[in-house]
């Protein structure tokens, strides 16, 4: 056993996440409509949780308000399908920029605020909007019905209309946010995400613009959820005010959280828990939010970093429970 | 040749008037020291000069430039660079990564040079690796490159935590009480590195409450005692005026 346990280490990860995507690819042939369907709802909320990861993770940002920017994404491709038939691909970018600006017109007034006072500002801001298209603003969002009949996304005559069709479009998403998110950790900006996370006046100090770096990972973190946004749109073909909720800014919030701080795998770990895990159990899903408050509650006191978290967020978490004693106790006095 | 030039410059909290009415300059090229008792507002002259305090009344040039009013980053960008009383290093991150911090404002990279990949970002991420091994190096910290700046002694603190200032590339480096905690061989250590800066064509202004560092490096010294400056002169003017040994140097050696 222990031969074969060994032999299992000494594989190169290479190849295990070779298999794990072939696995991943594969998946569809394996697996009814329905569960392609949840699948795809996974794929949208790994997209949502990595890019709230770089706001809350890398940068350290409390935000709460994430599904505000994804339904502005959605909202956006809807309003502008139906208006100026607008082709969903094209679309995406335009839902992704929509949202980065307006992300970046908020961020001024907010990211000056002190943690809790940032996240009552970013949950006053997802309900802001929710209730503004939920009021038909300029008659262009519908009521609380939301607003539908838009396209199918279609690229050089294929139109994606079936389930596997989307799952395919999401999963190249899904991992050209892995692609970006790897590259922007470990860059001089990951770099100097990480320095206003831990000291932000010494960060500060040390010529860093941190207004500046804590309002690049806002705008990138509401544009990406844009983007989803639109995906959103194409696959379900309707817009509405209760799918943007405070509490599914919660559900990003904790995925992140939960899943591990600041790291990938814990994101795709926190997703499952949090959107897969529901699906499987649909007999607990009038509890589903009281087992996340249970759930957040035992995870802040048995591993406050989460699952999975990054090595540097469970260095840090050590850091803020356990401050050192003045580290003079050694190198000798007079 | 003033590099730096302080004029006028006071700091009321509330009711209370931290400094008044202070004028001093640092001259290119030279070590000055402050020094005081505690409390006589030396490291809020620091704060206002690097930028974290705005002074109530006074003006504050360096090499040209009206340092009143910016951010502390712009302070550090113009060539300021500094330590802190209490150590702020990043204690969760390796001593690389704290020197790479000082790196930041002179590199240009940005979020589209994070996910291309230009050329020109992969030279300047080159650049900041051997520029962090060169500083680790030279402060003798090179064998410590991966360890966690809160598992170093504390001396090796201190000099990462200069190491990191460094990185800044400053013009003046403002050091607050670098000598604090180190033990006697530590500090003659302390002095030879000052001394070392200095000649590789930095600025030295100091707060330090050793007088045999403050005595054995500074061309001059500002005595500061409840926010106003008492004294100011070489090493030898300072130890023989009597409001100074009245206010801070007293009869004895410390």
């Amino acid at each position: 056993m222990s031969q074969f346990l060994s032999r299992l280490r000494s594989v190169k990860p290479v190849y295990y996440y070779a298999g794990l995507m072939a696995l991943i690819l594969l998946l569809p042939l394996a697996i009814d409509d329905y569960l392609t369907s949840v699948a795809v709802v996974a794929g949208l909320y790994i997209m949502l949780g990595l890019s709230l990861n770089v706001v809350v993770g890398y940068a350290g940002l409390f935000h709460i308000g994430h599904a505000a920017f994804y339904g502005i994404g959605c909202y956006t491709a809807a309003i502008l399908n139906l208006r100026f038939d607008i082709p969903m691909f094209a679309l995406m970018p335009i839902g992704a920029l929509v949202a980065g600006l307006i992300g970046l017109a908020l961020s001024r007034p907010i990211l000056s605020l002190r943690g809790d006072y940032l996240c009552i500002a970013t949950i006053a801001f997802g309900e802001i909007f929710r209730m503004t298209v939920r009021n038909d603003i300029f008659r262009l969002t519908g009521g609380p019905n939301g607003i539908g009949g838009f396209d199918r996304p279609k690229l050089f005559g294929f139109v994606f209309n079936q389930p596997t069709h989307f799952y395919y479009l999401v999963l190249a998403f899904v991992l050209l946010t892995i692609f970006i998110v790897i590259r922007l950790e470990h860059s001089r900006l990951g770099r100097a995400w990480m320095y206003v996370r831990e000291d932000e006046l010494a960060a500060e100090a040390m010529g860093i613009d941190t207004t500046r770096v804590k309002v690049i990972a806002f705008v990138f973190g509401a544009a990406w959820a844009g983007l989803a946004g639109v995906l959103f749109a194409s696959r379900y073909l309707i817009a509405a005010p209760e799918s943007f909720t405070l509490m599914e800014s919660v559900i990003m919030f904790c995925i992140v959280v939960l899943g591990g701080v600041g790291s990938i795998p814990g994101v795709v770990v926190g997703t499952m828990g949090m959107v897969l895990i529901p699906e499987a159990f649909r007999a607990a899903w009038n509890w589903r939010d009281g087992l996340i408050g249970l759930a957040m509650a035992l995870m802040m006191i048995l591993r406050p970093a989460g699952l999975l978290p990054s090595r540097q967020a469970k260095l840090e978490i050590q850091e803020a429970e356990a401050p050192p004693l003045a580290a003079g106790a050694t190198a000798g006095g007079d | 040749m003033a590099l730096l030039d302080v004029r006028g410059m006071t700091k009321r909290f509330g009711g209370l008037v931290a400094v008044l009415n202070l004028d001093f300059d640092v001259n290119k090229g030279e070590i000055l020291s402050m020094i005081g008792p505690n409390g006589a507002g030396k490291t809020t002259v620091f704060n206002m000069i690097t930028g974290i305090y705005k002074p109530t009344t006074g003006t504050i040039q360096f090499n040209g430039h009206k340092l009143v009013g910016l951010r502390p980053h712009r302070v550090t960008e113009l060539g300021i660079g500094r330590t802190f009383q209490t150590i702020r290093l990043f204690p969760a991150l390796t001593s690389s990564q704290n020197v790479m911090a000082g790196l930041h404002c002179r590199t240009r990279a940005g979020f589209f040079g994070a996910i291309f990949r230009p050329p020109s970002q992969r030279k300047e991420e080159a650049h900041i690796n051997s520029e962090t091994e060169k500083l680790l190096r030279l402060m003798g910290l090179y064998d410590y490159r991966d360890e966690l700046a809160r598992n170093l002694p504390y001396g090796f603190q201190r000099r990462l935590e200069i190491a990191r200032a460094l990185a800044t590339q400053p013009r003046l480096l403002t050091l607050d009480e670098p000598a604090a905690g180190l033990n006697e061989e530590e500090s003659l250590e302390l002095m030879q590195t000052i001394r070392q800066i200095r000649d590789s064509g930095i600025t030295i202004f100091l707060i330090e409450h050793d007088m045999r560092v403050v005595m054995g490096i500074s061309d001059r010294i500002v005595v500061l005692d409840n926010g106003q400056k008492i004294a100011e002169g070489t090493a030898a003017e300072i130890q023989g005026n009597p409001h100074v040994i009245e206010a801070y140097l007293g009869k004895e050696t410390e």
